[in-house]
């Protein structure tokens, strides 16, 4: 199973009842698909850095699912159909947030390994500074 | 590795560290440091419309490492997270002005 983030933009002339109505439905489209939800978020509205179909606000939502390509697929099958959505964005987040947890875990070890990391530093640091003050 | 952090522009690039002796310089530049680093964010976020937006011009372009002290892993990811922020009409692609 792989992690996607969805984001999608709603025109902001839909009513909130219909934005919800839309969400509901995106949830019960990934559930068929043999997704998993882990986040359905309202980002709220927001002003468009561009006109996108000649609207200058936009609605956001961003689905942050777990699920095959084929779940991503029926996903943006759907957004594509619907009218009252007007951009959308898929992104694989499973690769970045390994990436970004060995990066943590990376820190996380190098500070224990020296405590005193700050005094450590230093010295090269002033000593490289130098010839550049002259 | 100190010089291209320090960034200098133009004009000041024929005379580096060697070349300008002590108190000639008129101002003395603070070394820049990597942002994502020195924050320690391991991960660049798209959404994250307010870090990503210092490291665009106003005319919407991407700001070189040159000019933001951002260190190179770092800077592709900026990179990628400011492209799809433009795609989803996060941040603009250009700004006619």
């Amino acid at each position: 199973m792989r992690k996607y983030e969805i984001m999608f933009v709603v025109r902001p002339d839909v009513a909130d009842e219909e934005v919800e109505r839309l969400i509901a439905q995106m949830e019960g489209v990934v559930a068929g698909a043999g997704g998993k939800i882990e986040k359905a978020e309202r980002m709220g509205r927001r002003r468009l850095a561009y006109k996108v179909a000649r609207q200058r606000e936009g609605y956001y939502v961003l689905f942050v699912l777990e699920g095959s390509g084929e779940t991503v697929k029926e996903f943006e099958r759907r957004l594509k159909v619907t009218d009252s959505v007007i951009k959308y964005l898929t992104v694989r987040i499973d690769e970045e947030l390994e990436k970004a947890e060995k990066y943590k875990a990376l820190r996380a070890k190098q500070e224990a390994r020296r405590p005193r990391s700050k005094p450590a530093a230093a010295p090269p640091a002033a000593a490289a500074a130098e010839p550049a003050l002259g | 590795m100190n010089e291209q952090k320090t960034a200098a522009p133009p004009p000041e690039r024929a005379g580096r560290k060697d070349a300008a002796p002590g108190g000639k310089r008129q101002y003395f530049r603070r070394r820049k440091v990597c942002k994502f680093c020195a924050e320690k964010i391991d991960l660049v976020d798209y959404k994250d419309v307010k870090l990503i937006g210092q490291f665009i011009s106003e005319r919407g372009k991407i700001l070189p490492r040159r000019l933001t002290g951002t260190c190179s892993p770092h800077q592709r990811a900026l990179t990628s997270a400011i492209k799809r922020a433009r795609n989803i009409a996060l941040l603009p692609f250009t700004t006619s002005a």
